[in-house]
């Protein structure tokens, strides 16, 4: 018997905003626990919220991006349920009018385009992170998580293979990193992805029993979980075994799914309409500005580079990957309006720096501006490309001043023909040897002499003039 | 004389804040409410915390788990040593205390003071308001209050309501014997001051009742959930589990009054009953709002008891009682009690009915 995976998605994406989505705490990532706290974002008495309307600014681009009818009015429902991890014992999300839905996200795989329909995208606050000193015999509860916003991103069960979900995962990514929606790191927990899996025979209508897996921390692992569910949902409509709806947690040391134990015998979430946050209305006008405020996409981008910058599609393609390669790319291009030099640069000078100091492309905080100005040095002679690459490696520490910093390490290209004069004759008379040679006929023992002469003038020499002096010298008699 | 007593379900930095119960005995809040700021700039002082029914849902204060809290603002301001006592109307138990002790109440407009720092129970409902001795009292205490703040968005801005009331219809809401004697007199000292009555048949508003039992008892349900035994206030020494470290939390910290509210509210905002219960108790609100507004159409207040007697007994039951506070609760109108009875105005008209409260307020010696 032959079977097809179903696979539907809910992914968990942090908004970039600076402050929480219903207090003015901060979201940013990695400070002392239990810094970032207020009587809002932790449960006590006497707090209430505050709707903090960037958040909604950014799920309306979410919703755009996706293609999405945005909803008119923005409220919240109260989800109640009891967890540490959960301070007020609910959590404010969007059950019953979610900001946006009915939408589709286009994938490209091996065998073609593919729309995949997005059902909706909700609005919800994060709550905390719970510890466990498994030595010490207790939890602890870090809130400074509670409450940064969310959106969730519910797709149908349209995907059905791991290449349609790493390709779904991806897309996903870029458009919402391009438009600064959220950084989405996997690593970071900003962006998390929950597996709602099925199996059924080849052909058939009806979906099969329909497991969901959670706590993958990478797209590899979800890719990973895939497999294996998928197998062993196989292997039991195979052997004719019952399999069980629930909700089962990856284990990616040992590769496998475990079942979950209850963590609460499913109560009833008593969703109702929070009456602290008035509805906000969403009108046309904030549904404009908004529509303006998107930047132009990715592959509205590689178009554009494409058929009015000359760039081939592989280059074109690699820079509108990432939203801040494109950024810089643009800036250089302002600045020396010479496209494929600019391309060249970040594509292999910049993107090797990347790698070893093993940073993604998007956290790239080069200032492009600068970038072009070193290029023009490059283009019009007056630095040579190592030296070039030298100055580029210190613009990754800080903002620099291209031109005055090579001036100020000696790396501006001399064209003193009295002091390569010098050099010249010095290098002759210092490798007769090598000079016998060539003026024997050995060509080789040129590159020898060019060297020596280039190494003495630190690279700061215009090779044309250099080898054009150097052979009138050794022509001389 | 400028002090002020605040009941416990408003909390202060220097004082703890039990809000009547177990759960939150000796609980100090790490700031202060936005009315206690203000009442300090305004040069207030404050003298101190009276306890309260637990979470402010009984009758009038018999329920407090800390302390003895029955008719506490009547007894301190027998004494004559503050102002005013600031209050949470949460059901209604504050001017239930003014109309069987013979007092002034002020429960302004939802949304006029500023809510921020006061325990939560029915959020879209409590309202802070004000007892004192007369209604020149209440209003200096109400405008000290209510002024805009930022925090929260369910604030609105004030347009009082100008002129002075000349038309009342009165509901005919049954009681006892004594508290009808206090509806006729307080009829007749308005009418003695050119104000025309007008008996007027309760209609829908005789459902404000259960309507607002619904809704007060499912937000209550979710408001009270934070008290979980993890964060702050009581957890219990004895449990083994996650699960036992809430339920014995919780059933050691709770009230049977308290408890009984949260079951009733969850079960009401349960599976099919959402729909049944908590959407149709909404729409009622609704109703009953378009029938005060049919009223304010033709009169300037609408006069009820603020209680169905002036003494009440063990068999007496917040939930039944609440009959005569639910309309105002539930509309957010606001309401004045003064000379045993009850009075409540369209919105922003507190001067207004103060105006008819000084009429009404029995003179004290």
């Amino acid at each position: 018997m032959r079977y097809e995976t179903v696979i539907g998605l809910e992914v968990h994406v942090e908004l970039a905003t600076k402050s929480k989505i219903f207090c003015a705490c901060s979201t940013a990532f990695g400070a002392a626990p239990n810094t970032q706290i207020c009587p809002v974002c932790t449960g006590m008495p006497g707090g209430i919220p505050q709707l903090n309307k960037g958040a909604v600014t950014l799920s309306m681009k979410a919703g755009m991006l996706l293609h999405c009818e945005i909803a008119g009015l923005c409220g919240f429902d109260k989800k109640n349920y009891f967890y540490p991890d959960l301070p007020s014992a609910y959590q404010r999300t969007q059950w019953y009018a979610p900001i946006a839905k009915n939408g589709h996200l286009e994938i490209e795989t091996a065998s073609g385009k593919k729309r995949v329909r997005i059902k909706q995208i909700h609005m919800e606050e994060d709550a905390g992170k719970l510890i466990h000193d498994e030595a010490a015999g207790v939890s602890l509860v870090d809130y400074n998580r509670a409450g940064v916003p969310l959106v969730e991103i519910v797709s149908e069960p349209d995907l059905s293979s791991p290449e349609e979900v790493a390709a779904y995962l991806n897309r996903l990514r870029t458009l919402l990193r391009f438009a600064e929606v959220s950084d989405c790191r996997m690593e970071q927990g900003s962006m998390r992805c929950d597996v709602n899996l099925s199996v059924r025979p080849v052909g058939a209508e009806a979906l099969g029993v329909r497991t969901e897996i959670k706590n993958m921390n990478s797209i590899s692992a979800i890719l990973r979980a895939i497999e294996y569910e998928s197998a062993r949902h196989a292997a039991a409509l195979e052997a004719g075994k019952i399999l069980l709806q629930e909700t089962r947690r990856w284990d990616e040391m040992r590769g496998v799914s475990v079942a979950m134990r209850d963590k609460q015998s499913a109560a009833d979430y008593r969703y109702f309409p929070d009456p602290d946050v008035m509805p906000l209305a969403v009108d046309a006008a904030w549904k404009q500005e908004v529509r303006e405020s998107l930047p132009e996409l990715p592959e509205q981008k590689k178009t554009r580079y494409v058929r009015e910058l000359g760039l081939s599609d592989y280059d074109a393609g690699l820079l509108c990957d990432s939203h801040a390669l494109c950024r810089c790319f643009e800036a250089a291009l302002a600045v020396c309006q010479n496209a494929k030099e600019c391309a060249n640069w970040l594509l292999s000078d910049v993107l090797a720096i990347l790698k070893r100091r093993q940073m993604i492309a998007d956290e790239l905080t080069l200032d492009g501006h600068s970038l072009g100005e070193l290029i023009l040095l490059v283009l019009a002679g007056k630095v040579g490309r190592a030296n070039a690459r030298k100055i580029l490696e210190e613009m990754f520490e800080g903002a620099l001043d291209p031109a005055a910093y090579a001036a100020k390490m000696g790396f501006l290209i001399s064209r003193d023909t009295d002091k390569i004069g010098e050099v010249i004759r010095a290098v002759l008379a210092e490798n007769s040897r090598a000079l016998a040679d060539y003026l024997g006929g050995k060509e080789k023992a040129f590159a020898a002499l060019f060297g020596a002469c280039m190494k003495q003038l630190r690279g700061n020499c215009d090779p044309q003039m250099l080898r054009e002096m150097l052979l009138e010298e050794i022509q001389k008699p | 004389m400028r002090r002020v007593m605040l009941e416990d379900m408003i909390l202060t930095k220097d004082m703890p804040s039990a809000a009547g119960s177990r759960m939150l005995a000796g609980y100090v809040s790490p700031f202060d409410a936005t009315v206690v700021e203000k009442l300090r700039e305004s040069g207030f002082e404050i003298a101190g915390k009276l306890p309260v029914g637990e979470f402010g849902i009984d009758l009038v204060g018999e329920t407090c788990y800390v302390g003895d809290s029955a008719y506490a603002a009547a007894n301190v301001l027998k004494t004559d040593t503050v102002m005013g006592v600031i209050a949470l109307d949460v059901n209604g138990a504050p001017r239930r205390v003014a109309a069987q002790k013979g007092l002034v109440c002020l429960k302004p407009t939802y949304g006029t003071v500023s809510r921020y720092g006061t325990v939560a129970v029915a959020s879209s409902a409590d309202t802070v308001g004000v007892l004192a001795r007369s209604a020149a009292d209440c209003g200096t205490l109400f405008a000290t209050i209510a002024t805009p703040d930022a925090r929260g968005t369910t604030m609105q801005a004030r347009k009082p309501v100008e002129g002075r009331v000349q038309r009342v219809a009165s509901l005919a809401l049954a009681t006892d014997a004594a508290v009808a004697a206090k509806m006729d007199a307080a009829k007749g000292k308005m009418c003695a001051n050119g104000i025309e009555i007008c008996e007027v048949e309760a209609g829908v508003i005789a459902t404000a009742r259960a309507c607002w039992n619904t809704l007060l008892c499912a937000e209550l349900s979710a408001n009270l959930s934070r008290f979980d035994g993890i964060k702050y206030g009581h957890r219990s020494a004895s449990f083994a589990t996650l699960e036992q470290l809430y339920t014995e939390s919780r059933s050691e910290g709770l009230g049977l009054l308290v408890k009984s509210a949260i079951l009733y509210g969850s079960d009401v905002l349960y599976g099919k009953n959402y729909e049944k219960k908590y959407q149709k108790a909404l729409r009622v609100r609704r109703v009953i709002a378009e029938a005060f507004r049919t009223l304010f159409a033709k009169y300037d207040a609408v006069l009820l008891p603020a209680s169905s007697k002036l003494q009440y007994t063990e068999t007496d039951h917040p939930f039944a009682e609440n009959l005569y506070t639910a309309p105002a609760s539930l509309t957010g109108l606001p309401a004045v009690v003064a000379g045993g009875v009850q009075l409540i105005g369209p919105a922003f008209s507190e001067e207004r009915l103060l105006a008819v409260a000084t009429l009404l307020e029995e003179v004290r010696r």
